[in-house]
């Protein structure tokens, strides 16, 4: 991470690798002194009015569920270097699994498993901290499921089907009210409302252990948070580690890795598998933000903007996708539809700016490709690859880094004229 | 050698073919234990996809691989691999935006056990394992010369460098046989020559047999103790450095494809 400017300090200073986890912790903090305050504290009624405007606690939840996902998306295109056009799959998979098993939605059946439903009420009714490693599972499962006959195929291929299987997923929670007679899915009308979850809760009177209800924000902000954070360990230790090498190099060269004995399908299914968990985790805090699950969030274009935040972010870095992840999430929930709101009233104009979000994104994109191809904050490889030309690339322009030394040209044997090779010569 | 001794890599009968080409046709070939044995031919006899065949890169049409006793035939290249038979490739293939610590570190993967639970948590066994990996990967990267490189994108060494880094990985595989494809392609006499000992050197230092393609004659002569001649997928002679000197088909195929070129 040499991106930080390096200042002398005095005293102490943290070893280089820890100065983004502990940046991340105190933003973290900041914000959520910055909430508390908000809340509960004695604050001036215009400041608590720009911050709801500009800085919503909803919104920051929302980008957080985004930046869950984009790091599990990051572990399988910035890491293993699989293209996957798909990754709303897990998002929704995850999300179900919560409308599944903390709803009264399965009316046929009834098992409470240290539920927080109303104990009377019919339905599935788990502990949330339960589904959720759950939706882990099931969405690991997944990854493995659609991973296994698609990851044989290479780049451009494999991209295709995952974005078959990104759009066959939904269409089966948006169509599964009626599966050969069962109701899967609940259909349009989605899976509403989810069970509360049992948390610690931060209120006026302080710290407590209850079920958190639809408007405890703060709460779900600091679960998000640790989500997060758990999600960027995770990243960071698998990096370091002996699959984090298999990934790189089969990102890097699989055929050499395959000769190398790094097993490609296995490697390949673990990458997939591991991102999908991130997403399902994701997934589930969607549902328990937004207390409940609905099909129609689960489109093409929340894959493709997850991609974006990879790539703009920073591929393969994870303090560099979270950036991504948040600033977009953040212009597209908010930093839009309220510069648009400010434009409108100051120049007395009455333009629909969030209906220009993928113009806006779309010139955004191709002005990073032109000027900043390896995003906002890369990892320091890719950054090398992209900034210098390479032994490949010097090639194609022209250079003949094959070419004999020159001290070879000037033997004697081997000038013979109209002769290309050498070896006739000599044995 | 004698008739006990078990051959480290033998072929029987290699038969590779793409569609309506075979590029590789009924080839036999031995690596005796501890041997340093050449391939060599004219340019697209074959060479390549005959090492491309032993490791599990192509499919073969017909025949069978046996590497120290083990069948491995239609096993995949990370099996091959990992049984020990390793390999550096023509046109260099590092993994160039890792170190060249990493790039021999990778090639342990099969020989490291911590899994993803184990690397998480960082478990002790997983430090001892990666503390090992790491002076392990060092070593080899001083026994190849480029030890003060470990810390260095692979994609920034010199070409010389990069052949070493490749030959440090495969040897990180800890193989019973080291196949190297053209080892000297780009180097200059001196350090072509300096090869034929550093070759020696590996064979003693990590008990290994080699079977190397290589298309400068003088090293070829020097360095290997055997030498198979291959010419558009057939054998076409085998025998030590004198015999092949000397065998007229050897001279044909060469002489005849270098005059071909000459006229056209």
């Amino acid at each position: 991470m040499s991106v930080m400017p390096q200042k002398p300090r005095k005293g102490f200073s943290l070893p280089h690798s820890a100065r983004w986890p502990v940046g991340f912790l105190i933003a973290a903090l900041a914000l959520f002194a910055l909430y508390y305050f908000v809340y509960y504290g004695p604050v001036d009624p215009d400041f608590k009015a720009w911050v709801q405007r500009w800085l919503s606690i909803a919104s920051m939840n929302e980008s957080l569920v985004w930046v869950m996902c984009a790091l599990g998306l990051n572990v399988v295109v910035g890491y293993a270097g699989l293209l996957d056009l798909g990754f709303v799959a897990f998002w929704a998979i995850g999300g179900y699994t919560v409308g599944w098993f903390m709803s009264a939605f399965f009316q046929q059946w009834n098992v409470h498993v240290l539920g927080t439903g109303p104990e009377t009420a019919r339905g599935l009714h788990f502990n949330f901290w339960f589904v959720l490693i759950l939706a882990g599972l099931i969405c690991a499962a997944f990854g493995v499921l659609i991973g296994a006959p698609t990851l044989r195929l290479r780049s451009d291929y494999l991209a295709l089907v995952t974005l078959g299987f990104g759009e066959i997923i939904p269409q089966i929670f948006y169509n599964g009210d009626d599966l050969w007679g069962f109701n899967l899915t609940n259909g349009t009308k989605g899976i509403l409302p989810a069970d509360p979850v049992p948390a610690v809760a931060f209120d006026k009177e302080g710290v407590g252990f209850r079920d958190l209800g639809v408007f405890d924000h703060l709460s779900k902000y600091v679960i998000f948070v640790v989500f997060v954070a758990v999600i960027v360990f995770v990243s960071l230790r698998l990096r370091e580690g002996r699959l984090g090498r298999a990934w790189l190099a089969i990102r890097e060269d699989e055929l050499a890795a395959s000769a190398m004995g790094v097993p490609l399908m296995r490697t390949k299914l673990s990458a997939y598998g591991i991102g999908a968990v991130a997403g399902g985790i994701g997934g589930a805090a969607f549902a328990i933000l937004i207390n409940g699950v609905l099909p129609d969030r689960f489109n093409f274009s929340i894959s493709i903007i997850l991609l974006a935040m990879v790539v703009l972010g920073g591929m393969g870095n994870v303090w560099g996708v979270i950036i991504g992840a948040l600033l977009i999430s953040w212009v597209n929930s908010t930093g839009l539809p309220q510069a648009g709101n400010a434009i409108n009233e100051t120049f007395d104009t009455n333009i629909n700016f969030p209906s220009w979000s993928f113009l806006i994104f779309g010139a955004t994109l191709v002005l990073m490709m032109l000027f900043r191809r390896e995003g906002i904050l890369p990892e320091a490889r890719t950054r090398l690859v992209l900034r210098e030309p390479g032994r490949t690339e010097a090639e194609a322009l022209g250079a003949d880094l094959e070419a004999p030394a020159p001290e070879l040209d000037a033997l004697p044997e081997i000038e013979v004229a109209g002769d290309s090779t050498n070896e006739g010569k000599r044995s | 050698m004698t008739a006990a001794v078990q051959p480290a890599l033998q072929a029987e009968q290699i038969k590779v073919q793409f569609g309506g080409l075979i590029a590789v046709n009924g080839v036999d070939f031995t690596v005796p234990k501890g041997g340093v044995v050449s391939l060599i031919g004219p340019n697209g006899a074959g060479k390549t996809t005959f090492f491309n065949a032993l490791t599990g890169l192509y499919k073969l049409a017909a025949g069978r691989v046996v590497l120290s006793g083990r069948d491995i035939t239609g096993l995949p290249p990370h099996k091959v691999a990992d049984l020990g038979m390793a390999r550096t490739f023509q046109n260099i293939r590092l993994f160039g935006l890792m170190t060249a610590e990493e790039n021999v570190k990778v090639a342990m993967h099969s020989h490291l056990k911590s899994g993803i639970f184990g690397t998480v948590l960082r478990t002790p066994r997983q430090r001892r394992e990666e503390r090992a990996a790491h002076d392990t990967a060092l070593e080899l990267l001083d026994f190849v010369g480029i030890g003060k490189t470990a810390g260095e994108y692979a994609r920034n060494l010199s070409y010389g460098d990069q052949r070493r880094l490749e030959v440090a990985r495969a040897l990180a595989l800890r193989p019973k046989v080291l196949l190297l494809d053209e080892p000297t392609a780009g180097m200059n006499p001196r350090e072509s020559a300096q090869f034929t000992e550093f070759v020696h050197r590996v064979r003693s230092e990590k008990d290994l047999s080699i079977l190397l393609i290589e298309h400068d004659m003088s090293v070829v002569m020097r360095v290997s103790e055997h030498i198979t001649v291959l010419d558009r997928g057939q054998k076409i002679a085998e025998g030590t450095p004198e015999d092949i000197r000397t065998n007229d088909r050897v001279i044909e195929a060469y002489l005849g494809s270098a005059a071909k070129e000459g006229g056209a």
